[in-house]
């Protein structure tokens, strides 16, 4: 098996990242610092197993590693629970939160097996080995990031509707 | 039978969004949903949300490509080259240009690369081909402006004197051309261009004495990008490679055969 298959795979990486970052640069830095990890550490990659799954989870690890020195915390708790800082949904307030901002306001943990699930289309097991959690882990988060979603998308159009009143 | 429905888990409603959900509780979950208002109308909107992701995952427009991003892969492979893993590799590169291509060659990736019987350079040609044939900013390294500095810089990497024929009477003008790395040896090719955008590329190898292909005859190879016709003569061999009609094809190899064979 040839270390050019990766080549392949860059486009659908290159997509993934730019929803899981909300910025095109910093899409683009993860996913060459992805290749780099997947190049170096290639003849660990098991020919058969699947190649996207083995390099979203390189791109998972670097992704929760760069948002723990960003935040210089340990950043599991962080990562779990608090939106992305640059993305506050209150910032937000009086324009229109589609669906891609709604997706930057939810933690990264959630952000991550919402993506997983419904873009690229892996079965909860699938996406609990790639995030390397338990079964019960991805379900929590899905549960947690489709209510969030459902909840920061109502008070928009609630917003919306109040602002329309008050004109 | 067991008229009461056993409860539903919100596990078993995400799994019902996703696709997930075992055949044998799906009744289960469509009973429960048309009893349960509140739950049918939460699952509604998760199939909102996920169609929309979807949709927004699909219509997302992104920049071509770094040029950076597909070179740590080739670095790498340069390292590890071997050779019985061409055939992946020109699959992948295909799929890596369908994605930069905006999709054009997606409904032919299923077309099986005719490549097998054919020497390694024309592999090479061929994986070459598809990474820097899509290259709207960096397609050549040396520009045809400095076409002399570029010939005689090839020649001396190759080690053998190399010319960039002439395509100009077919309506492709040399663009340029940059240096790969080669089954042993390093590799040219020259890119050339007509009016309307369409690429054609010409890939040389040079080989020692002794190591080039037996084979000397004027041959094509089609695959998913296009087609190649090669040619080996003496210690040269020549892939002309693009995604061009095949009568065309077969003027711009004629062309290219007639300057290079004098």
């Amino acid at each position: 098996m040839s270390v050019e298959q990766i080549l392949g795979h860059i486009p659908a990486l290159r997509r993934y990242a730019r929803l899981l970052t909300g910025d095109a640069t910093r899409a683009d830095d993860l996913v060459q610092d992805t290749l780099e990890r997947a190049c170096v550490k290639w003849s660990l990659w098991k020919p058969g197993s699947a190649l996207r799954s083995w390099l979203l989870s390189l791109m998972h690890n670097l992704h929760v590693n760069q948002r723990r020195d960003w935040r210089h915390d340990d950043g599991h708790a962080a990562l779990e629970d608090s939106p992305e800082p640059a993305h506050e949904p209150l910032a937000l307030a009086g324009e229109r939160l589609d669906l891609q901002q709604a997706l930057m306001a939810l933690p990264p943990a959630m952000r991550e097996v919402l993506l997983l699930v419904t873009v690229e289309e892996y079965t909860y097991a699938e996406a609990a080995q790639i995030i390397d959690v338990p079964v019960g882990t991805v379900m929590s988060r899905l549960h947690r990031a489709r209510e969030q979603l459902r909840e920061l998308m109502t008070d928009q159009t609630q917003r919306l509707v109040a602002l329309q009143r008050v004109k | 039978m067991n008229e009461s429905p056993a409860a539903v888990s919100a596990d078993e409603l995400h799994a019902y969004v996703d696709g997930q959900l075992a055949p044998e509780r799906a009744a289960a979950v469509l009973a429960w949903l048309q009893a349960h208002a509140d739950d049918a109308q939460r699952v509604a909107l998760w199939q909102a949300q996920r169609l929309q992701l979807r949709r927004a995952a699909r219509t997302l427009e992104l920049d071509d490509a770094p040029a950076a991003l597909a070179d740590t892969v080739l670095r790498t492979a340069r390292r590890t080259h071997r050779v019985a893993a061409w055939q992946q590799a020109v699959a992948a590169v295909l799929l890596l240009a369908a994605g930069v291509a905006g999709g054009r060659w997606w409904a032919q990736q299923g077309a099986a690369p005719l490549l097998a019987g054919s020497p390694a350079f024309v592999h090479e040609a061929v994986l070459a081909h598809a990474v820097f044939v899509p290259e709207k900013r960096h397609p050549v390294e040396v520009a045809a402006s400095e076409e002399a500095h570029l010939v005689q810089w090839l020649s001396r990497r190759l080690g053998a004197p190399l010319k960039a024929p002439s395509l100009a009477a077919r309506g492709f003008r040399l663009l340029g051309g940059r240096l790969l790395p080669g089954e042993g040896t390093p590799r040219a090719q020259f890119m050339y261009e007509n009016e309307q955008g369409a690429r054609v590329t010409l890939f040389v190898a040079v080989f020692a004495p002794g190591k080039a292909p037996a084979e000397t005859s004027f041959r094509s190879v089609r695959d998913a990008a296009g087609e190649s016709f090669y040619w080996v003569e003496d210690r040269f061999g020549y892939a002309l490679s693009a995604d061009l009609a095949v009568p065309e094809m077969q003027a711009l190899a004629r062309e290219a055969y007639t300057q290079l064979a004098r």
